[in-house]
């Protein structure tokens, strides 16, 4: 299908862009790499007045390293995060995970922060951020800057803190060297939205940081330090799960207590 | 700052395949129609227009892309290629288009120019790529002739033969 019309306006620094979120707000939808926003334009399930093309805006297309953390900005595509030199080394479980992000040919134009703004609940890379805590840094002409950690931020299905007037301008990922990551899961095919997604991140103390994406409306932390097992029954126990197409709330619950001791098992084998 | 709003046209001047064409698009115009109905490239296909089949895959700056979720306006001043820039002038097929020929790659063909796309954008990033990685890059495309084994066999002898 088609979008319905839209204005389209290509501002070329952030300044012209916050100016635009200022006068549209809400009306105004944010184009980066546009691999979830279009197809939605074009099956109408979204209406939007006018689309801001932020994807040539140079300033927020760089990966970097600030020490403790690696800031992503908002026009760097997946593909070019995944040819990071650095990123084995430094975010190793988004080294694992980015494979599983759509297909190599929505990788090249898709961007990391416009994964996070969409906010599908069942996405990798808004449950790597959470499972990392990693932050959102936002822009308005009127608010200055503010950073909202990713548990403040994405609050439910497609639905997040950011403000009208708010462009997402980075995020940023904390560096997990010294920590072992593990990353895994299912989906009917591969490059398709995930049922269940898992992610670890351990210690050299043995505790984890769980992850899990498809079970609920945002991806949901937990801390785990020992009987991994015995943990995540109890947890997806506590969890409703949801119903849809490609598996019941059952299934969603069984594949998590089935994928997650393993991973957690390699998180803590690559801390070791 | 470039802006067009929904009632107009705007003149849109990109390079496809080598030469510099313009024509007239809405802002809403994907550029897989506007390669097909305003610059008349028919090569390029579209299957789903919401970026799973793979058909319309274009090379956007030597970028794989889907063209059903790019926008005409968007690829206002780029390089972009398409299937009709493969094969020589005199119509001799380039070395994949004639593994694909070789390996009975295709049946109908209508996912064909996407898939040669993809591979062109992928080859010149990895000429020696494994089976798995192969399979992985064309797990963006549908195919519903061939089965997928004469094309993962087409790659593989391109691949090869280069090595």
């Amino acid at each position: 299908m088609k979008p319905r019309p839209f204005d389209y306006v290509r501002p070329d620094t952030v300044g012209e862009a916050l100016a635009l979120l200022a006068e549209y707000g809400d009306d105004a939808r944010i184009l980066a790499g546009g691999q979830s926003l279009i197809p939605m334009l074009n099956l109408r399930l979204i209406e939007a007045s006018v689309l801001i093309d932020i994807s040539r805006i140079a300033e927020l297309d760089g990966i970097r390293d600030l020490g403790n953390e690696i800031e992503i900005g908002a026009a760097v595509t997946q593909n070019m995060l995944m040819a990071w030199p650095e990123l084995a080394q430094k975010l190793p479980l988004l080294a694992a995970a980015l494979p599983f992000v759509g297909h190599f040919q929505t990788r090249n134009k898709g961007t990391v922060c416009g994964s996070i703004a969409h906010a599908d609940p069942s996405s990798e890379l808004p449950l790597a951020l959470a499972v990392l805590e990693g932050q959102v840094v936002l822009r308005s002409q009127k608010g200055g800057e503010r950073v909202v950690a990713a548990a403040a931020f994405q609050r439910d299905m497609l639905t997040t803190a950011r403000a009208g007037d708010e462009l997402i301008v980075a995020v940023r990922f904390p560096a997990s060297e010294g920590r072992g990551t593990a990353f895994s899961e299912v989906a009917r095919r591969h490059g398709d939205f995930a049922i269940i997604a898992v992610a670890a991140v351990a210690d050299r103390r043995g505790a984890t940081q769980l992850g899990v994406g498809g079970i609920a409306g945002r991806p949901l932390v937990r801390r785990i330090f020992n009987d991994p097992a015995g943990a995540v029954a109890a947890w997806a126990d506590e969890l409703e799960g949801y119903e849809d197409l490609h598996a019941t709330a059952a299934m969603r619950r069984d594949l998590f207590k089935n994928l997650a001791p393993d991973v957690i098992a390699e998180a803590l084998r690559c801390a070791a | 700052m470039r802006r067009v709003n929904k009632s107009e046209k705007a003149r849109i001047a990109l390079t496809l395949n080598g030469r510099k064409l313009a024509a007239e698009a809405e802002p809403r115009m994907l550029l897989s129609d506007f390669l097909r109905h305003a610059l008349g490239a028919t090569g390029t296909h579209v299957g789903c227009e919401h970026g799973v089949c793979g058909c319309c895959t274009v090379l956007i700056d030597g970028v794989a892309a889907r063209s059903c979720l790019t926008l005409a306006v968007q690829a206002e001043g780029r390089d972009v290629k398409t299937v009709e820039s493969l094969a020589a002038a005199d119509g001799k097929l380039n070395a994949l288009q004639q593994a694909f020929r070789n390996n009975h790659a295709l049946q109908c063909g209508f996912c064909t120019p996407g898939i040669l796309m993809s591979f062109t954008d992928f080859l010149a990033r990895k000429a020696h790529p494994t089976e798995a990685e192969i399979r992985e890059v064309l797990s963006g495309h549908l195919c519903r002739c061939t089965g997928y084994a004469g094309i993962v066999a087409a790659i593989k002898e391109v691949a090869e033969k280069e090595r």
